[in-house]
C-alpha cells in the first residue's frame, strides 16, 4: 500500500460546515467504511468527466456528519475502463446512483465479491448503450436513439400461485410516471420491484449550457414540488462559491418561502392520505385549505408555485404591505382547522384502521438502509438540517425536531401534522421579524460577482422531503462546468419495496402516498 | 362524526363560477348541457405526465379541489384511456415517455381532443429538446390546444378545457 491521501480535507465553499478531501481507491474505501461505522447519513453521489482537465474521470459522495457536510472524491485515473469501488455494500441507497452514473458518464462501480447490479437505471432506450450523455467529448447534438426497446429484466419470484402484476410507467390517476412490479401471491405482496428512470430530461447536461446566474431556473424545476427547495440549494451553492452576503430580510422571505412549500405539500397529502383509505371528506377539506394557502402566495409572493422566486443573491420581491395581515389571519385559521381535523382524522376508527400498521419501516430497517429527511422522521431517525445545522436564517429560529417511532403510514401522517404546526410556528416567527423591520425594508437581492472557474460549491437545504443538495461546479466566464442535483426520493425509493412487503396491494397507493416521493427528482 | 358534519355544513359550498372563454362566460348549466348533447354523459379526461416536474399536476389536482370543482361542470378524470374523451399531457416529453405517451393516445377511442399543458408541454419549457427530451407534445402526438404557463393556473387549465371544447 503506497497510495496515500491525495489531499488533506479542505473546507469547501457551502451553506452548511462543509469539508471535502480527494483521495485515492484505497483511502476512498477505508473513509466509506470508516463513515458507515460512524453513522454518517449518505447523501448522494455523482461522477464527473475532467479528461480535459487532468486526463480522470471522477466520482464524488456527499454525507451528513455532526459536522456538516463531507464530500469525498476519487480520481479514476483509466480512463479506458474507468473503474471505482463501489459503495452499496455499506450505502444501499447508493446502489440506483452507482446505477444512474454508469448511465451517464460510463464509470462503472466494482466489488471484490457481490458484482454491482449491471441493469441499466435511467438509460431505457433514449441513448445507445455505447454513448455516455455528460462525457464532454459525447457529440452534439445528441439525437434521440431509435432501436427498438428491450424488455426490462425484472427479478422473478416462483412458486405456487405466484403471478405479477404490472403497474405504469402510466398510472390510473394524476401522477407521475414510474413502473412496479409486484409479485403477489392471493393479495398478499411477495415483492415488489420499482423501475423509475421515465421522466429523465437530461437535467445535468442541460446545467452545462446555461450561464451560472440562470441555473436557478432550472433547479427549481427539478421537482416541481420542491422548487423552492432546490432553487436555495442552486443559490446557496454559488452564493457560498461567490462569496456572497445575502441580506438578511432576503433570508427571511426564503425560509417563509420554504415554509409555504413545506405546508403547501403536507395540506395535500394529508387530504390525498384520507382519500386513498377511502375519506373524501378528508381531500376536500385539505384541499380547501391547500388552495387558501396557494392564493395567500399569490399576494405574498407573485405566484402560487414559488419557481422564480429566489434568485442568486436574494428573492425576486418583497411581501406587500397587505399581506402581513393576511398572513397573519392564514396561519390562525390554518392552525385551527388543521387541529380540528387532525382530531377527526385521530377519532376515525375506520381510517385508523388502514393507516395503522400498513406500509411498516421499522427504526433498524430504516436506519441500515438509509433512509433521509421526512421517512426517517417517520421511523424514529430525528435528524432535520433546520435544527442539526441551521443556515441563515434557521440559525435563529430553533426549529424543533418533530419525530414519530411507529414507522408505519399512521407515522408518516402523524408527523405531517406535527410538522404543519411546527412550520406555522416558525412562519410566525418570520412574519414577525419581517414585519419589525418594514419601515426600513432593507435591501431583498444583492448583485452576484462572476465566480472563478473550477471552483466545487455544495448547497443542502431541508426540503419538505428532507434534505436536496446542488453540488455546483463553475465554468469559466460564469458557466457552469457540473451541476449535480440530488433529490432525498433517491434513498426513500428503495424503502418502499421493503415497506410494501407482506401488506395487501388495494394498501400501495396508501402507503406509497405516505412516502409521497418524487419521480422527476429522482430521475433527472 | 357530528364533527365532521358540522364542519362540513361550516364550510358549506365554495364552488366559484367557470372562467370565462372567448364566447364569454359559461354557465355550469350551459356547459352541462353541451356536454348532454355532444357525449350523452360526463366529459372524460385522461391524463399523462410524459416527463413533467410534477408542477401542472399539482394545479390539475386542484382542479378537483371545492373551489373549482371540476365535476361539478360534468368533467372528470378517468383511469382508463378507452374511458376518456380528451387527453391532458403535461411534460416536456421525455424520450423513455415517449412510446408510452404514443400508447395512450392510439387507445383513446376517437374522436379524441388533446390539451398539451404547461411551458413544456407547448414548447418542451426549460427543457428544451436534447437527447432525453422531444421537446413539446406536439412533436410526438397531434395537439388540439395548448395553455401555456409554468405551471399554468388551475383557472387557465380550465378555460383551456373549455376553450378546446367550444372549438368543437
Amino acid at each position: 500500500m503506497t497510495e496515500s491521501l491525495k489531499s488533506l480535507p479542505i473546507a469547501l465553499p457551502a451553506n452548511i460546515a462543509c469539508s471535502h478531501a480527494s483521495l485515492g481507491a484505497v483511502h476512498w474505501q477505508r473513509a466509506m467504511a470508516e463513515l458507515r461505522t460512524t453513522g454518517a447519513t449518505f447523501l448522494t453521489l455523482w461522477g464527473a468527466d475532467d479528461c480535459d482537465q487532468n486526463g480522470c474521470f471522477s466520482i464524488h459522495a456527499a454525507f451528513l456528519t455532526p459536522a456538516g457536510v463531507e464530500v469525498l472524491s476519487h480520481d479514476i485515473e483509466n480512463v479506458t475502463n474507468p473503474t471505482y469501488p463501489s459503495i452499496a455494500h455499506l450505502f444501499p441507497a447508493a446502489a440506483r446512483m452507482e446505477r444512474a452514473t454508469r448511465d451517464l458518464l460510463g464509470i462503472v462501480s466494482t466489488a471484490p465479491e457481490q458484482q454491482p447490479d449491471q441493469r441499466g437505471w435511467l438509460r431505457h432506450n433514449a441513448w445507445p448503450a455505447n454513448v455516455y450523455p455528460l462525457r464532454r467529448d459525447t457529440p452534439e447534438p445528441r439525437t434521440p436513439n431509435l432501436e427498438p426497446s428491450t424488455p426490462y429484466p425484472f427479478v422473478q419470484v416462483e412458486g405456487d400461485g405466484v403471478h405479477e402484476i404490472a403497474v405504469g410507467p402510466v398510472h390510473a390517476g394524476i401522477i407521475e410516471p414510474g413502473h412496479f412490479r409486484f409479485s403477489v401471491v392471493g393479495e398478499k405482496v411477495l415483492r415488489l420491484e420499482e423501475r423509475l428512470g421515465y421522466t429523465h430530461k437530461g437535467i445535468a447536461k442541460l446545467f452545462e449550457t446555461l450561464p451560472q446566474k440562470e441555473g436557478h431556473r432550472l433547479a427549481a424545476r427539478v421537482s416541481g414540488d420542491s422548487a423552492v427547495a432546490f432553487s436555495w440549494a442552486y443559490c446557496a451553492a454559488l452564493e457560498a462559491i461567490t462569496a456572497t452576503a445575502v441580506p438578511g430580510r432576503a433570508a427571511n422571505l426564503r425560509a417563509l418561502a420554504l415554509e409555504h412549500e413545506r405546508l403547501a405539500n403536507h395540506l395535500g397529502d394529508l387530504g390525498a392520505l384520507g382519500n386513498d383509505a377511502g375519506f373524501a371528506f378528508g381531500l376536500t377539506q385539505f384541499s380547501r385549505l391547500k388552495e387558501d394557502l396557494l392564493r395567500a402566495n399569490i399576494e405574498a409572493f407573485g405566484a402560487r408555485y414559488l419557481f422564480d422566486y429566489i434568485l442568486p443573491g436574494g428573492v425576486a420581491a418583497d411581501l406587500p404591505q397587505p399581506a402581513y395581515a393576511h398572513l397573519v389571519h392564514l396561519y390562525r385559521t390554518l392552525e385551527y382547522e388543521v387541529a380540528g381535523l387532525q382530531s377527526i382524522y385521530d377519532e376515525h376508527g375506520g381510517l385508523q384502521d388502514r393507516f395503522r400498521e400498513a406500509g411498516l419501516l421499522s427504526h433498524d430497517l430504516a436506519h441500515s438502509l438509509g433512509a433521509i429527511g421526512l421517512v426517517a422522521r417517520a421511523s424514529g431517525i430525528a435528524n432535520d438540517l433546520r435544527a442539526d445545522h441551521p443556515w441563515a436564517p434557521y440559525d435563529k429560529l430553533v426549529t424543533q425536531i418533530v419525530a414519530e417511532t411507529g414507522g408505519d403510514v399512521a407515522a408518516r401522517v402523524l408527523l405531517r401534522f406535527h410538522e404543519i404546526f411546527e412550520s406555522l410556528r416558525l412562519c410566525r416567527a418570520l412574519l414577525a421579524d419581517l414585519s419589525h423591520t418594514s419601515v426600513e425594508a432593507g435591501p431583498i437581492a444583492t448583485v452576484i460577482p462572476v465566480a472563478e472557474p473550477n471552483r466545487l460549491g455544495i448547497g443542502v437545504i431541508e426540503g419538505w422531503r428532507g434534505p436536496v443538495m446542488i453540488a455546483l461546479e463553475t465554468g469559466p466566464n460564469g458557466s457552469i462546468r457540473r451541476c449535480h442535483a440530488h433529490d432525498p426520493s433517491w434513498q426513500n425509493w428503495p424503502l418502499i419495496e421493503y415497506a410494501i412487503l407482506g401488506n395487501i396491494v388495494p394498501d400501495f397507493p396508501l402507503i406509497n402516498k405516505s412516502f409521497n416521493l418524487s419521480y422527476s427528482g429522482q430521475d433527472g | 362524526m357530528i364533527n365532521t358534519l358540522s364542519r362540513m355544513i361550516r364550510t358549506g359550498i365554495l364552488t366559484e363560477p367557470l372562467p370565462p372563454t372567448v364566447e364569454g362566460p359559461p354557465s355550469v348549466e350551459a356547459l352541462q348541457h353541451d356536454l348532454w348533447k355532444i357525449l350523452g354523459r360526463a366529459l372524460c379526461i385522461r391524463h399523462v405526465d410524459a416527463g413533467s416536474c410534477n408542477g401542472c399536476e399539482l394545479e390539475i389536482h386542484a382542479l378537483n379541489n371545492p373551489y373549482y370543482n371540476l365535476e361539478g361542470a360534468g368533467i372528470k378524470f378517468v383511469a382508463s384511456p378507452r374511458h376518456a374523451d380528451l387527453l391532458l399531457v403535461t411534460g416536456p416529453v421525455s424520450v423513455n415517455m415517449e412510446e408510452a405517451l404514443r400508447r395512450t393516445y392510439d387507445a383513446i377511442p376517437n374522436p379524441k381532443l388533446v390539451i398539451a399543458i404547461g411551458d413544456c408541454g407547448a414548447c418542451g419549457g426549460v427543457f428544451g429538446q436534447s437527447y432525453a427530451s422531444r421537446g413539446g407534445v406536439a412533436s410526438v402526438i397531434p395537439v388540439d390546444h395548448t395553455v401555456p404557463g409554468c405551471p399554468p393556473t388551475p383557472t387557465a387549465i380550465l378555460a383551456g378545457i373549455l376553450q378546446a371544447l367550444a372549438a368543437r
